[in-house]
């Protein structure tokens, strides 16, 4: 009850004013097609998640994860990857690479004479990278898009 | 300066982004219904795979020397093309985009060690963030920019993929290099004609009387060879007809906004496309479009975009190329932007004779009696006589794609996989 005496009081409400009658000008010679919208001045656009996930439109790919070895991170089967490609590799980021002819997605781990790709998952073990290993970072992962 | 920014086996590139495990290994692109070869690697080159091979008659050649075969995926293509013109954009206001994998910079005001410089920054930059590997090739004009962009090329592990061609020596050496028949613009006929007058080289041509070329070749030739001497005689966006791209980009003198204008502009180009074309007895297998706003305006909203639409069959139909260009400007036109550039580049071309025969499309050739008639017409009272309405092309379109790459950057049901089970402790 006193709730929705509270909200009754917070809430106003505003009607059309049709006491004051105001002409309008009328568009005498009708409008030709293509003529843009007033109200078009107004459109704002809407929210874009690229806004927030892409930072550098030219260098951005998305990938699909299949498996569960970085569960830990926070990427499941079937999420999407934001990749982008502009940021320089460093220890600890997550990162798409293609070793041994596959793409994997791991985080970084730079040792003293070689890299580890460490997995999030305790059923998994980290992939020791040597330089009888071919590996390409081929990018850094920045987002994760999930089904909640 | 002028600079040649030229993607290195650009077809072959763009599929190893995706597939890195075919790096270093022979390569071929298939034209639409997988035809023939049109695009090659270094690898595949040297195996002696010709140009425009049947793929029929190659299987087994693919096979025994275990070359990857690839349909052509002209989405992708498109997409990575725009990714790298926009990083190369990004280095100066003044630049052409002379086809799907090549443009021309403008570098005013920059001396010779920045440029080599910028040359390499810009070959890491897009090495980097698009995976395609590109040359640079430097020099004072045009055509010269064209030949030091080969030698980079060429002589990549010397020159790391950039070439400056910046002092009277380098110029002659690298004319002497140049063959006749390689000389950007010149075409085969006229090559002919060179070579049985003794003239082998660049240089050779670079020296003859501005009157013997007049007499005998056309005012281009004369401009093609001011430029080979240094003096920029050619300018960005000039029209440089050549066999293997077909491209009409234009800034335009003022902004455009309406959707009306810029159909106009697109089928304009189209149009002009889709005659040189038939000029050099080619058809096209899939069209790019691309538009933009001025990036240099920063105040203004800007938008690029491109798309490209693969043709069901080769065609030289203007009918064909100018309808669909202009659905490609539908499906990326945005209203409430100034756009300050458009381009039309035609891909996959393919010797007209050899283009396929699609048993679901019989009337293939129904356009040709009057592109003929059209291409005439216009040969006697002038171009652009004759304009195109828009013209319907209800067809179901089935393609023969049996080797398709997904199209990793434009579809999101498409993007590739990374397989996290690998590693697993059984």
């Amino acid at each position: 009850m006193k709730k929705a005496q509270t909200s009754q009081q917070t809430i106003v409400f505003f009607k059309p004013n049709t006491e004051v009658f105001q002409e309008m000008p009328l568009a005498q010679n009708g409008v030709s097609a293509g003529f843009p919208s007033p109200a078009d001045d107004f459109k704002e656009l809407r929210i874009s998640i690229d806004q927030e996930v892409v930072k550098n439109a030219e260098a951005t790919f998305y990938a699909r994860v299949a498996g569960e070895s970085m569960q830990g991170a926070g990427l499941d089967d079937g999420d999407l990857l934001v990749i982008d490609r502009s940021k320089e590799p460093q220890d600890n980021n997550i990162a798409v690479c293609f070793i041994d002819g596959e793409f994997t997605v791991k985080r970084l781990k730079v040792a003293e004479e070689c890299i580890y790709l460490m997995p999030e998952n305790s059923k998994y073990k980290p992939i020791r990278v040597t330089e009888e290993n071919e590996l390409i970072i081929w990018g850094v992962v920045t987002f994760v898009v999930k089904k909640v | 300066m002028f600079a040649l920014v030229d993607c290195n086996n650009f077809y072959a590139s763009c599929e190893r982004v995706f597939q890195p495990q075919w790096e270093g290994k022979p390569i071929v692109i298939l034209s639409n219904n997988d035809g023939c070869v049109i695009a090659r690697s270094n690898e595949a080159k040297a195996l002696g795979i010709p140009m425009g091979a049947p793929a029929f008659k190659y299987k087994e050649v693919f096979a025994k020397q275990k070359i990857k075969v690839f349909s052509s995926n002209y989405p992708l293509y498109g997409d990575m093309s725009s990714r790298v013109m926009q990083i190369l954009e990004n280095y100066t206001p003044d630049s052409e985009i002379y086809s799907i994998d090549e443009a021309f910079l403008k570098f005013d005001g920059f001396d010779y060690f920045d440029l080599k410089t910028t040359g390499h920054k810009m070959r890491k930059q897009v090495r980097q963030w698009t995976g395609i590997p590109v040359s640079v090739g430097f020099a004072p004009t045009k055509a010269l920019a064209k030949i030091a962009n080969k030698i980079a090329k060429k002589f990549d592990s010397r020159t790391q993929g950039v070439y400056i061609i910046d002092s009277c020596e380098k110029r002659v050496k690298a004319l002497k290099w140049t063959a006749v028949k390689d000389i950007w613009g010149i075409g085969r006929q006229h090559s002919k004609r060179l070579e049985a007058q003794g003239i082998q080289t660049a240089y050779d041509f670079a020296n003859l009387p501005d009157s013997w070329i007049k007499k005998h070749m056309s005012v281009l030739e004369l401009r093609l060879k001011k430029d080979l001497l240094g003096l920029p005689y050619i300018k960005l966006e000039d029209v440089i007809p050549t066999k293997k791209s077909i491209a009409t980009t234009r800034s335009f003198k003022s902004n455009l906004s309406q959707f009306h204008q810029l159909e106009e502009r697109i089928s304009t180009y189209a149009n002009s496309c889709a005659e040189k074309l038939r000029k050099q007895e080619g058809s096209c297998s899939a069209v790019l479009i691309f538009i933009r706003s001025n990036s240099h305006q920063k105040n203004k909203k800007q938008y690029r975009n491109s798309c490209v639409i693969t043709l069901p069959y080769a065609t030289d139909s203007s009918l064909i190329i100018s309808k669909q260009a202009v659905n490609g400007l539908k499906r990326i036109f945005k209203d409430g932007i100034d756009y300050k550039k458009a381009g039309v580049i035609l891909l996959g071309l393919v010797p007209a004779k050899e283009r396929q025969l699609n048993l679901f499309q019989p009337d293939l050739n129904k356009h040709d009696p009057l592109m003929q008639a059209i291409d005439k017409i216009h040969l006697r009272f002038g171009p652009h006589k004759i304009k195109l309405g828009n013209q319907d092309l209800n067809s179901t379109w089935n393609m023969r794609q049996e080797h398709l790459s997904k199209r990793y950057t434009t579809e999101l049901t498409e993007v590739f996989t990374v397989n996290n089970n690998s590693n697993i402790i059984l």
